[in-house]
């Protein structure tokens, strides 16, 4: 084997790694949100991991040669690591939020919950047999397990503030799939995508500003008059 | 013909932005006048319902064009409607404020469900909904009170996440594409459903089964439906209609599209299989709440996702006459859902409650709309000569094509529970006599009110009784065009 097809396959390999250990610290990331006390350090924690999907899309668009992607790495690291993160920070700065942790269960619990549905979500893809060209097909699975943690960071913390958090979680999640099944998506859709987030959040600040300021606090526990 | 789509796309984002700065007679006058035009560009593309506009980035075909009817047409008289409910209001300025808020949001919301069934990207179809979700949000919560912003949280919160699950089955299926179409390409629905037969199947069911599962989460069917009577109850009477009658059937266009992929892809079987579990758990659930509801936006909710249920149904059974009867139901779910949700909020208006427990003779005391509303109701139920009659009796009939008719039994069962509620529930307020000291005199609060309710009458007594030819061609194009009597 000639030592240039040997760099080339080291360097295809040091990419591949590099990227699942990018993908695994996304999903690190929601545990650790799952976990965190307050929503102030999940909202840290929240665009540590959008600064690790910048990061991801931008290691494709180099390695794949995908130009259109820097595009949506800038577009990401303005809105989803400064622009977002600081609305939902100003948010509880100016709401007089009762520092109690919004935890439904234990942490011990929630984070075995987690590995549950991390373990379901690799599960699952590995049977439907997806294989990426763009980056290894464990990312898929692993992005899977990050849209159903991001599930469980909604349904198990009874505040405003960590279930929007959890949205956004989500659509980090289904960032990190679309980069590994549909990078060639064009760049007018992956600016839509952008420009509708930045709609839902705009929208979700607002209906936590009218949820506090009817209840005078952030938590989900006063939203008991409606059943479903 | 292109101008019809660019004129959907344009008009109403065009009205929303005027009516903030028009004075009030002006945006009255320019609701009118957008949602009827919208209405009568739908009418003008059923005659022509293949046209593309903006390099293919636009198109409607026959299934789009049905879809853009029913929204187009509740439009219009949502937004007549709305003029009598605002001038029924308290006329301060503060209230007018209010008012316009809701005139501008109406004609957005409005805009993302017509745009929607423009798109020819899936991708883009998803932003559209998604679009209407963020906005419809912001309109439930728009009374201020504290269940309003209850409703309004669990709607956007709920709703989004269910999106966030069709938009996973919209990357999926990009995925499926590619394997076909290489890594560059617009996903274009029709573009798809061509190389269709060449798709990776598993890839594509997964596909299928999440777009079910997200964009059913806006459909309302059970058990991703716990948004839907709160946000139906607590919004604006004429946001509960365009979520009603509008929303839930956009949402339910969506998954069509997926269907239609699908069927082509892997054969019809998955596809109806998955929509006959959502639509009869849907039906079920329904069925055996819609009885013991007092609120009767909460109860009119019920019998969406009890309609939603009948429509996954009905694709389930797959013969040609099912198909065009759910497409004739998408049409008069709308009209029946709009005119009932009109009377509601006019009993409001009345009565100042939703609450049927304490509302006594509105027929007497409402001398137009208490009978027009009692009609919608029997037409809202499924009884002739109505709209809904002749759709539930198309999508029996195609249930018995089917060798195994035992789910066609189950629909009919349910359907005649549903049925025994919503007038049993509705009729003692309606039909019992005025509560002692009788109020004043008998009156309606508007005519704007009770002409919208006339309007969305006329309409499901058409769908009914003499449905246009050129409209019966449509569903046949449209139901063939989903893989009907395949």
């Amino acid at each position: 084997m000639s030592p240039g097809v040997l760099a080339a396959e080291s360097g295809v390999g040091s990419f591949q790694s590099f990227s699942v250990a990018l993908t695994v610290a996304v999903l690190l990331c929601e545990f650790a949100m799952l976990r965190a006390p307050l929503s102030r350090s999940q909202v840290r924690i929240y665009a540590v991991q959008s600064l690790l999907v910048s990061g991801l899309a931008a290691d494709v668009a180099i390695a794949r040669h995908i130009p259109d992607l820097f595009a949506i790495v800038g577009l990401s690291l303005v809105l989803k690591v400064v622009v977002i993160p600081l609305i939902v920070l100003r948010l509880i700065s100016e709401a007089v939020v009762d520092l109690v942790p919004s935890h439904r269960l234990g942490v011990a619990t929630m984070v075995l919950l987690g590995l549950v549905a991390a373990g379901i979500g690799l599960f699952v893809v590995g049977a439907v047999h997806v294989h990426s060209r763009t980056l290894p097909t464990a990312s898929f699975g692993l992005s899977a397990s990050a849209v159903l943690v991001a599930f469980l960071l909604v349904v198990l913390r009874a505040d405003v503030v960590s279930q929007a958090v959890g949205f956004f979680a989500l659509e980090n999640a289904i960032s990190v799939a679309s980069l590994v099944v549909a990078a060639g998506l064009p760049l007018i859709v992956e600016v839509a995508f952008f420009f509708d987030l930045l709609v839902a959040v705009v929208v979700f600040g607002v209906l936590m500003r009218v949820h506090h300021r009817r209840t005078g606090t952030l938590s989900t526990s006063a939203l008991d008059e409606l059943r479903g | 013909m292109a101008y019809a789509l660019l004129a959907l796309l344009v008009a109403p984002a065009l009205a929303a932005v005027v009516s903030v700065f028009l004075p009030r007679w002006a945006v009255e006058a320019l609701a009118v006048v957008v949602g009827g035009g919208s209405f009568a560009v739908a009418i003008i593309l059923v005659g022509n319902p293949r046209v593309d506009a903006l390099n293919g980035w636009l198109s409607v075909d026959a299934l789009a064009v049905v879809f853009l009817l029913a929204v187009s047409f509740l439009y219009f008289l949502t937004m007549v409607f709305t003029i009598g409910y605002l001038r029924a209001e308290d006329q301060s300025t503060e209230t007018w404020r209010r008012g316009r808020l809701l005139f501008v949001g109406l004609h957005l919301f409005c805009w993302a469900m017509l745009v929607a069934p423009l798109m020819s990207s899936l991708a883009l179809l998803w932003v559209a909904i998604e679009v209407t979700t963020v906005v419809s949000a912001l309109l439930v919560a728009l009374d201020g009170t504290k269940r309003a912003s209850e409703a309004a949280w669990k709607y956007v919160l709920i709703a989004s996440m269910g999106l966030g699950i069709a938009l996973l089955g919209t990357v999926v299926l990009y995925y499926a594409g590619s394997a076909v179409l290489g890594t560059h390409y617009d996903l274009f629905f029709t573009q798809v459903l061509r190389a269709a037969h060449r798709l990776p199947p598993q890839v594509v069911r997964l596909a299928d089964v999440l777009a079910v599962v997200g964009f059913g989460t806006k459909v309302g069917w059970v058990p991703m439906h716990t948004w839907l009577p709160d946000a139906h109850s607590e919004a604006p009477t004429p946001v509960s209609t365009l979520l009603s009658g509008a929303l839930l059937a956009v949402s339910f266009y969506a998954v069509l599209r997926y269907f239609e992929i699908t069927e082509r892809a892997v054969g019809a079987g998955f596809p109806r299989a998955v929509l006959l579990g959502f639509g009869l758990a849907s039906l079920l659930l329904a069925a055996l709440s819609v009885a013991g509801q007092r609120d009767v936006k909460r109860l009119l909710a019920y019998s969406s996702i009890e309609h939603m249920g009948i429509l996954a149904v009905g694709m389930s059974f797959g013969a040609t006459v099912a198909v065009a009867g759910v497409l004739l139901q998408v049409l008069g779910h709308a009209a029946a859902k709009g005119t009932s949700f009109f009377g509601a909020g006019t009993l409001l208006r009345r009565f100042g409650t939703k609450d049927l427990g304490r509302i006594k003779g509105a027929i007497s005391l409402l001398p137009r709309s208490g009978p027009m509303l009692v009609l919608a109701l029997l037409g809202l139920s499924g009884l002739p000569p109505f709209g809904i009659f002749r759709s539930e009796l198309m999508i029996v009939e195609g249930g018995l094509l089917d060798p195994d008719g035992s789910a066609v039994v189950v629909v009919v069962v349910l359907v005649l529970l549903a049925f025994a509620g919503l007038l049993w529930t509705t009729g003692r307020a309606l039909l019992s006599p005025a509560a002692r000291p009788r109020p004043a005199r008998a009156s309606e609060p508007s005519r704007w009110m009770a002409g919208a309710m006339f309007l969305g009458l006329v309409g499901l007594a058409v769908l009914g009784v003499h449905p246009p030819e050129q409209l019966l061609v449509l569903l046949d194009h449209a139901a063939r065009q989903l893989g009907a009597g395949r």
